[in-house]
């Protein structure tokens, strides 16, 4: 592991930009000390549940039962849980990352990692509802529609587009995540 | 207690890369606020107002109970379909702040090149969801 200082190193950096962004630009300080309390609430509210969820998925979950529903054998099934599970997802896209790690860790394939990712970004159910309220079922629907060709082509794109070595090292990176 | 352990670390290990994602996402929300975001979309723009309102989209991280409320002022108000769909569709799929983060779990390659083709795809989905509206 990285020394501390090391790690939280752009962290310093952006705080520092932070402050001189606040000292520069007076007239954007309280709208951006507003965001600052409002998404750090969010962050707060978001990160703490899907860690503690991931801590015990990972010591519940064997990987062997992981691996069979979304391993790279599951074929076409796989890749619909694992759209399912993205969509029944709640929160930001940056809260997946970690989920998505935890999951490689399982065993699960790339490209049912990748249509995870892409079903969290854009296909959550709850928020379908909402935007189906707000903007219409038509709006909603027709998007969701281009939406799930979208992910598995994207999905399939990355894939092969990313070399073997580089997806190896991706998981074995998630492996010392531990 | 072996899963909250695991649980501790595992956030410990990502809390740099979200700190600085925190700070990012004040600084470009406080300059993009709803009222400059509207002013953009609002206007009759054409592709240019697609291009911008995905540009927006983009860098911009308002969370969807937030942003489709918006989203349908603005289409009342007169905004195209295609712009807003192409907003919103940015905004839920391409992280530009969140790209540090993205890159911790995903490595470079694959986080620039899922946010490039989200981008894209994002473009496609536009003109789709606004020709299907126009039927």
């Amino acid at each position: 592991m990285k020394p501390l200082l090391r790690r939280y190193s752009a962290f310093l950096v952006a705080t520092a930009g932070f402050i001189l962004f606040l000292i520069v630009l007076p007239a954007y300080q309280a709208k951006a000390l507003g965001t600052l309390a409002f998404q750090a609430e969010t962050m707060l509210l978001v990160i703490p549940p899907i860690f503690i969820l991931l801590g015990l998925l990972d010591v519940w979950v064997p990987r062997e039962r992981m691996m069979r529903f979304m391993g790279p054998e599951s074929g076409a099934k796989g890749g619909t849980l694992a759209f399912l599970l993205g969509s029944f997802a709640a929160g930001p896209l940056y809260g997946a990352f970690p989920v998505a790690a935890v999951l490689m860790k399982k065993g699960v394939s790339f490209t049912n990692i990748l249509i995870f990712i892409g079903a969290w970004s854009t296909t959550k159910i709850p928020l379908l509802l909402f935007e189906s309220a707000a903007l219409g079922p038509r709006f909603a629907l027709s998007r969701l529609a281009i939406d799930i060709v979208g992910i598995a082509v994207i999905a399939v794109a990355i894939k092969s587009a990313l070399p073997q070595m580089e997806v190896a090292r991706l998981y074995k990176q998630a492996e010392m995540n531990d | 207690m072996g899963a909250l352990k695991k649980a501790l670390k595992a956030f410990e290990n990502v809390l740099p890369q979200f700190l600085v994602v925190l700070i990012l996402v004040a600084m470009a929300l406080a300059v993009l606020d709803t009222s400059t975001i509207s002013f953009i979309l609002g206007k009759d723009t054409g592709a240019w107002g697609v291009l911008v309102a995905s540009l927006i989209g983009s860098v911009t991280l308002i969370p969807g109970f937030v942003a489709f409320p918006a989203a349908a002022a603005l289409l009342q108000g007169g905004a195209g379909t295609v712009q807003i769909a192409a907003f919103v569709s940015t905004l839920m799929m391409v992280g530009v702040v969140t790209i540090p983060l993205e890159i911790q779990f995903f490595g470079k390659r694959a986080a620039l090149l899922r946010n490039f083709l989200a981008y894209g795809f994002s473009l496609i989905a536009a003109v789709f969801v606004g020709w299907v509206m126009n039927q």
